[in-house]
């Protein structure tokens, strides 16, 4: 019953649809490894009833011969997304104890595609970190270690508890969201595939605003063709987000051909970075080569404006994070602070957000507030959305001139150790995200696909850029790559 | 049609204790657009519900939720714009204005800073003394309101009322080109009729959806004509906002209040701080609220849930061909079809309900002057004395037409038709039916008239002597003769026979 949850949705669903499994089964043996790994901390809320109800709905649906490809697949919910009736609470405490009234659309639609919900799955607060470790829950670990050393390795973040779950085989697949590589950072942490589809393809109604016009849903899975069929389930126009996209979303593993023959692949000189492991300098040779044996034409690109993505991020992000953050007021829902008689609604303001809020998301409240101030607007805000524009120009003119992907590394190290970066300097935390950020900023789709293992034997991603709206194209290179790569590595069971 | 075209009036002066002051004014309307749902939910606008029954997800500021423009609140902002003779902007954007209240449950509040949905457009504000100013507009944009703070329910507690949350605003924004109080009052009084026309606001003052925030300072005279010929502000005085006022009485009197405190300030050689302040009133003045140094750095920029607003060309030229017929097209309208007086004209479109009843009743009557006259001076008259308006007329236009159409048929006199008005006011009926039953038509049959001269004359020798003697006297003969046909007997017909008969 074990070797259930090992499976991935497409295996699942065609041995769902050989009758030769039940949804019920596949369930229950999802619930039994997540009880087994609380010490993974990567659900941190649990819905079993939930998911048997859906599951025994699924077999119904399945026995009628109404089944959808994602019915029956037993699936994890980033804690970002709101799920009626059950807490959602961004890993944040000033949410304590909120449930929404409401399902967020990808959730809802995954629901009406037939998968199952096992629970909501553990993140760095309000999404805002890269190693899970600003969480309200305390941090998830990753299944992978350095061979036998047992230090407990971050599993990335924000969608830390996701990448943990479907590495460890607690769930199928799982949900996560990507602001500035929170979905394809864990992903390659946790040798598991992780999809951020262009900016307007998921609709973000009712998942938990961090930084509005970067957020953007995503599938974590275990191969390229379930990030394909998951990804189509969770896609498509949503009336209630203006920003979401009217296009239709085309059968993504349909595909996956795996025959990228003359298609070109752009290598970006700027991210050479200096002191960058010599591995991972390799692993993207490596993953070049592959990819032109596979019939590809690699060619060298520019994208002259990459050194100012990061500092940019780090100010339009915290800018919106400041506002979208500014709903949390102990007004109306979640934590109050406990007031002294006498107190009004500015000690009421200050001390439910003081208490309420993380010290990395109050950093970045007080960043974005900073940059948007009178008098610093123009210096930084308005600097930043040029850079933005120009990052985006950068990418416009490569694909313009006939390239159709990018590889890139997915994150300049592997997985480091819980609490290593405590005492060092934020901004080394925030250069995690120095290849995945752009993609962000420019509202593209990038997907991180595991392509080895380091000298420790920890997963490494590379990732692979896309043109906007063309995430079928990007899913089949990244399946030729995947193909190529032939990593199949599983994290030794220690929990 | 005419053009109306007025004199400018002149800018009013204060007296100060060491020489004479004018005012300069601005202001910020904000206009509660006419529409069932909120700016960016599908939540009722209705005025009155229950507290917090009117309340979207989104308007309760909840995790995830997202703002969607309500089409028909642009609608109405382009058909206020295009009222306004204003510039359109196909494209205008969101920002969003951050703060925190308890009414604001967002923490901000989406607006339009940047690029606003309308731009530069006027207004002619008519003082009734045949002089107008006018006023040009600097911008309109589409905003959210704010919900209601409830602070008088509970000794320790503050409540806080929803409904009003996010329902859509339009804040018309003037140039400093108004120079009096009264002008202040007339102009919000003008910006009203015109939206009541166009039906984009309900123009409800007292329930606050239609209010203004006043922007006053005085200067020298002649300053402000420096001011207009270089576009430097410097030349006027610095000025004070008073806000969130919404009554025309109140908006005069505070900025009649506003300019003496300034002046004083000055006279005493100090100077005016700029800061916001609130009216009082019960007190009739203003006091400070925050100052400059206090006010809120709201921290705009662009909201990135909303694209930007994409309006086209074909979709405004649309509206504008199905605008109706503003104010001053009307007034110009009346004064050159019916050849009504200006003040006639004005009394008649400063209300829309007014306006539709004098056409109506021109359409049955045919004759404009008469019309208005009946419609301003007797219909108007009688109304006002039972407090009722005017669509709740117990006369109809048809009604009061047939009145006016017996009059100019010669069928009554204007004595009798001030009767037969009365007994259609209080009892209903057909005006020719109630001439014919009850016997009030006016006899122009010449025999009969005659009859009653030949009978008067004959009973009055003296008089008669008298009236030969003095021809002014022959008023009293013709008084006689309408007493003796109860006043049915055509005027013009008596006096011709009298003035025969008596060999006048």
């Amino acid at each position: 019953m074990s070797e259930l949850s090992r499976l991935t949705i497409a295996e699942a669903r065609d041995r769902l649809a050989a009758r030769e499994i039940t949804a019920v089964e596949l369930t229950e043996a999802c619930l039994a490894q997540i009880e087994a790994a609380d010490a993974l901390g990567a659900f941190v809320h649990k819905t079993p009833e939930i998911a048997l109800e859906r599951a025994r709905a699924a077999d119904a649906r399945i026995a009628a011969g109404e089944a959808k490809p994602m019915t029956g697949i037993p699936v994890g919910i980033k804690d970002l997304f709101c799920t009626k009736g059950v807490p959602s609470q961004a890993a944040s405490r000033i949410l304590e104890g909120f449930r929404p009234e409401y399902e967020s659309t990808v959730s809802q639609q995954l629901a009406d595609a037939g998968a199952v919900m096992l629970g909501k799955l553990n993140m760095d607060e309000f999404a805002m970190g890269s190693s899970n470790e600003t969480s309200v829950y305390g941090n998830a670990v990753n299944p992978w270690r350095r061979g036998n050393d047992e230090t407990a390795l971050t599993p990335g973040g924000s969608s830390g508890g996701s990448a943990s779950a479907v590495a460890a085989d607690l769930c199928l697949a799982a949900t996560g969201t990507d602001t500035g590589g929170s979905i394809r950072q864990p992903a390659a942490f946790t040798g598991i595939v992780g999809l951020k589809p262009t900016y307007g393809r998921c609709s973000r109604w009712g998942i938990v605003a961090f930084a509005s016009s970067l957020d953007q849903a995503g599938p974590m899975t275990k191969t390229v063709r379930d990030a394909a069929i998951m990804g189509a389930a969770m896609m498509g126009h949503d009336p209630k987000d203006s920003t979401s996209a009217d296009l239709a979303v085309p059968d993504f593993e349909a595909m996956l051909t795996g025959d990228i023959r003359g298609k070109v692949i752009g290598i970006p000189k700027e991210y050479r970075m200096d002191g960058m492991p010599s591995e991972i300098e390799a692993l993207w040779q490596q993953g070049a080569e592959m990819l032109r044996d596979a019939g590809a034409e690699l060619r060298d690109i520019s994208l002259p404006h990459t050194k100012y993505a990061l500092p940019a991020y780090y100010v339009i992000a915290p800018a919106e994070a400041s506002s979208n953050l500014a709903r949390y007021d102990g007004v109306r829902f979640g934590h109050r602070a406990k007031l002294a008689q006498g107190d009004g609604i500015t000690e009421m303001y200050e001390k439910t957000r003081a208490e309420g809020f993380g010290p990395e998301v109050q950093r970045r409240v007080m960043i974005g507030t900073y940059v948007l101030s009178a008098g610093f607007y123009d210096a930084y805000y308005n600097r930043a959305r040029k850079v933005r524009a120009l990052i985006k120009k950068d990418f416009d003119d490569v694909f313009a001139a006939g390239v159709d992907a990018i590889l890139t590394p997915a994150t300049p190290s592997a997985a480091f150790g819980l609490g290593e970066m405590a005492e060092a300097d934020p901004v080394q935390m925030y250069l995690n995200d120095v290849f995945t950020v752009t993609v962000n900023l420019a509202g593209l789709p990038g997907i991180s696909v595991p392509a080895g293992l380091d000298a420790q034997g920890l997963p490494l991603g590379l990732q692979l850029i896309g043109r906007p709206w063309d995430e079928g194209d990007l899913l089949n290179t990244a399946y030729a790559l995947e193909q190529a790569a032939g990593f199949v590595a599983k994290p030794a069971r220690w929990w | 049609m005419l053009d109306l075209t007025y004199p400018a009036p002149k800018p009013k002066v204060i007296a100060g204790a060491k020489h004479d002051w004018e005012l300069v004014i601005g202001l910020e309307v904000h206009a509660q657009v006419a529409t069932k749902a909120k700016l960016f939910s599908g939540a009722s606008t209705r005025f009155g519900a229950e507290p917090n029954s009117n309340v979207a997800f989104v308007d309760a500021g909840m995790p995830g939720m997202l703002p969607v423009i309500n089409e028909g609140c642009v609608a109405q902002a382009v058909r206020t714009g295009l009222g306004l003779k204003a510039q359109i902007h196909l494209t205008s954007a969101f920002d969003r204005k951050n703060y925190f209240y308890p009414d604001l449950p967002q923490g901000y509040q989406i607006s339009q800073l940047y690029h606003p949905i309308v731009g530069e457009g006027e207004v002619l504000v008519e003082m009734g003394d045949g002089t107008a100013r006018v006023v040009r507009i600097e911008r309109i944009h589409l905003e959210q309101d704010a919900g209601k703070s409830i602070h008088d329910m509970d000794p320790h507690m503050s409540f806080v009322d929803l409904n009003r949350t996010g329902v859509a605003l339009m804040e018309i924004v003037s140039r400093p080109d108004i120079r009096g109080p009264e002008e202040a009052a007339a102009y919000v009084a003008k910006l009203r009729l015109i939206m009541l026309y166009l039906g984009t606001c309900d123009g409800n003052m007292q329930n606050g959806n239609l209010r203004a925030d006043v922007n006053v300072s005085v200067c020298r005279p002649g300053a402000y004509e420096r001011y207009q010929e270089t576009g430097d502000f410097s030349h006027l005085g610095t000025r004070c906002e008073i806000k969130n006022m919404n009554s025309l009485r109140f908006i005069q009197a505070a900025i009649e209040h506003e300019a003496r405190r300034q002046i004083a300030i000055l006279e005493d050689g100090g100077s005016v701080v700029q800061e916001t302040r609130l009216y009082d009133p019960d007190k009739g003045e203003t006091r400070s609220m925050r100052s400059k140094e206090e006010a809120h750095d709201y921290r705009y920029f662009p909201d990135p849930d909303l694209l930007p607003l994409e309006i086209e060309q074909a979709w405004v030229d649309d509206i504008a061909a199905h605008l109706p017929e503003l104010p001053d097209a009307k007034k110009a309208r009346f004064l050159g079809d019916y050849g009504l007086s200006d003040y006639d004209a004005s009394v008649l479109t400063a209300d829309l309900d007014a306006a539709h009843y004098f056409e109506a009743v021109v359409a049955e009557a045919g004759d404009g002057k008469l019309a208005a006259n009946w419609v301003i001076n007797e219909l108007f008259g009688r109304l006002k004395k039972e407090d009722h308006a005017i669509a709740d007329s117990p006369v109809s236009p048809a009604q009061l037409g047939g009145i006016i159409r017996l009059i100019k048929a010669g069928d009554i006199s204007g004595k009798i038709a001030k009767d037969l008005f009365e007994i259609v006011y209080t009892e209903g009926g057909d005006p020719a039916r109630i001439v014919e039953a009850r016997g009030l038509k006016q006899v122009t049959d010449t025999g009969a008239i005659e009859a009653a001269v030949d009978e008067i004359i004959a009973a009055n020798p003296a008089q008669v002597e008298k009236a030969k003697a003095n021809p002014k006297l022959a008023g009293w003969f013709v008084g006689q003769v309408m007493k003796a046909t109860g006043g049915k007997a055509n005027p013009a017909v008596v006096n011709q026979l009298v003035s025969a008969k008596l060999g006048l």
